[in-house]
């Protein structure tokens, strides 16, 4: 088998990945509380500043309360966020700092193990956050119905598509510094064009139409009638939106990895 | 010996990088219990060969055999029970000693009732007994070296590998290493090693490979191979008039002169007559020792530096 072959080849996807993503688990338990906490502040900041702040001087928004109203978003952007942190910055401390995928490739597990614990780790925590916003928005009595339930294996969905975009980066980056492109050509323009702070249809043409194809649009599109009592317009298609990302990107993160570590 | 039962066998590999063929058609076959050492300069293919054996790249061509199972085929399944001392260390620095161990030993696979199980030998082993909660941080250079090789043989591996396990350490640490590596020969393992460090090939390896430009330039044991490649005495003069003396003397009186810097290495069957020049020099000092195994390597790869 050629090299290309090699790299291109499927995915491999086991059980394997388990005692990985448990070395993450154990790496996480130490520090929960910072952690937690860390994830929380951010976005809860935006949804109390925003929301009542700004929220006092808005009629309601599509039916529900400013505040109400970007509870959803928050719950989404959060879980982007966390995935992307981990799979960006914690990935890279994981591969190229600590070494640490080196020596689990010494044992008799592949790099396709690693990844995938890689990206269901991340959207692990990625959902925790999710789940946290969601917390609080319920204690508020932000959202509406059981239904808000569903947001749950939601964030899971969005945490996998953020953490395999994110590990893509990870793949191509020389250093810490190199992710900065993406926050600001990807990461912060979703934050403000995908319909976190305010409706979509606010905005010129061509910014909605660029706004549809990136994927934190159709994560919103889906949280935001689960967390108010209505079901989702749309709701495959957005979810095959977010999936299609997470797939490919997953694929690609695999093959720029083992170009970049079994070479 | 039927293939099956050599720990590692490989035939022919090969490896580029671009135009550079970092390795170039490498032959190795390990016995059973065996101390194997690959020596060879910075960049001369060492650790591509290394990760070549474990299934961690693929070769352009060649075949590889780790304990039966083919590499090339099926890398993750021939690492089973291998184990694997890297150059760089890469303990998990938020771990205490004792989860690396059990964190190390669920990738083979292992229950944590049986990684437990096999803790306590482990870090007796490694000299770690009274510190299976440290955190890494806190463990000095040769500690963390320790618990890598504890970590190594968590799966109770029959082949080990080491990357340059000594590099970086002082000499105590070094001798420890070497008595626990000597310890796991006896215990009938075998054991592949990178070094740059003469002492520790003659010391610890039945035999060597000389490794240079990507291809094997010389294997035998350590006596063997100071026996076959190189004058048996040697004479090192020192002092500022060295060069003059070496053109005007010691090319006659040795078979062979290398220069390096300020030093003159006198090479020769007998030093008699080259120690009988030398003692009423007062300007130039002297050594007459017995050929070693940095004299073989040195004259295999050159002097020049490399990097």
């Amino acid at each position: 088998m050629s090299l290309a072959a090699r790299y291109l080849a499927l995915p491999r996807l086991s059980l394997r990945f388990v005692p990985i993503w448990r070395r993450n688990f154990l790496v996480w338990r130490k520090l929960t509380v910072p952690s937690i906490l860390g994830n929380l502040a951010d976005p809860l900041l935006y949804m109390f500043g925003f929301g009542y702040g700004l929220g006092a001087l808005l009629p309601e928004m599509q039916g529900i309360s400013y505040i109400a109203f970007i509870a959803a978003g928050t719950v989404c952007s959060s879980t982007m966020m966390t995935a992307t942190f981990e799979s960006m910055y914690s990935g890279f401390s994981r591969m190229h700092v600590q070494r640490t995928w080196d020596a689990i490739l010494n044992a008799p597990l592949d790099l396709d193990d690693v990844i995938l614990a890689e990206v269901v780790w991340a959207a692990s925590k990625a959902t925790l956050s999710g789940t946290a916003v969601l917390l609080v928005a319920t204690l508020l009595g932000l959202t509406q119905s059981w239904l808000a339930l569903w947001v749950l294996p939601l964030a899971l969905l969005v945490g996998v598509t953020f953490a395999s975009l994110g590990l893509v980066m990870t793949a191509l980056s020389p250093n810490y510094d190199f992710f900065m492109y993406y926050f600001t050509l990807g990461i912060t323009p979703m934050m403000l064009l995908c319909g976190v702070f305010f409706p979509l249809d606010q905005l010129p043409a061509a910014l909605q139409t660029a706004a549809s194809v990136l994927p934190l649009t159709h994560a919103v599109a889906v949280a935001r009638p689960l967390m108010n009592a209505a079901l989702p317009a749309d709701l495959w298609l957005h979810l095959g939106v977010l999936a299609l990302y997470g797939t490919a990107a997953f694929y690609v993160a695999l093959v720029l990895t083992r170009r970049r570590l079994l070479m | 010996m039927p293939q099956a039962d050599y720990p590692l066998l490989a035939r022919g590999l090969r490896k580029r990088y671009g135009d550079h063929e970092v390795v170039a058609g490498v032959d190795l076959a390990l016995a059973p219990g065996e101390c194997f050492g690959l020596l060879g300069p910075n960049g001369a293919g060492k650790t591509t060969t290394l990760r070549l054996c474990l299934g961690l790249t693929a070769p352009d061509a060649g075949a590889i055999r780790l304990l039966g199972v083919d590499v090339v085929a099926t890398p993750r399944r021939a690492r089973t029970h291998v184990g694997v001392v890297p150059q760089i260390d890469n303990l998990d620095p938020d771990f205490t000693v004792e989860e690396n161990l059990i964190v190390y030993g669920r990738y083979f696979g292992l229950s944590d009732r049986e990684i437990r199980a096999r803790i306590p030998d482990l870090l007796e082993f490694a000299g770690l007994a009274s510190r299976a909660r440290s955190r890494i941080s806190s463990l000095s250079g040769g500690m963390k070296r320790r618990l890598t090789l504890a970590r190594a043989l968590v799966n109770d591996p029959d082949l080990i590998f080491l990357d340059e396990p000594t590099t970086g350490l002082d000499p105590q640490a070094r001798h420890l290493i070497w008595g626990r590596l000597k310890q796991l020969l006896t215990e009938g393992k075998t054991i592949f090693l990178t070094t740059h460090f003469m002492d520790e090939a003659e010391r610890l390896c039945h035999r060597l490979s000389v490794l240079d430009h990507g291809r094997i330039v010389a294997s035998g044991s350590p006596h063997d191979l100071i026996a076959q490649h190189i004058e048996p005495q040697v004479v090192e003069v020192y002092g500022d008039s060295v060069g003059p003396w070496a053109e005007a003397h010691g090319r006659a009186l040795a078979e062979r002169c290398e220069y390096s810097g300020e030093t003159v290495f006198c090479y020769t069957h007998n030093a008699s007559a080259l120690v009988a020049d030398l003692e009423p020099r007062h300007e130039l000092r002297y050594l007459h020792r017995h050929a070693n195994l940095e004299d073989v390597f040195l004259k295999l790869t050159g002097r020049e530096l490399r990097d």
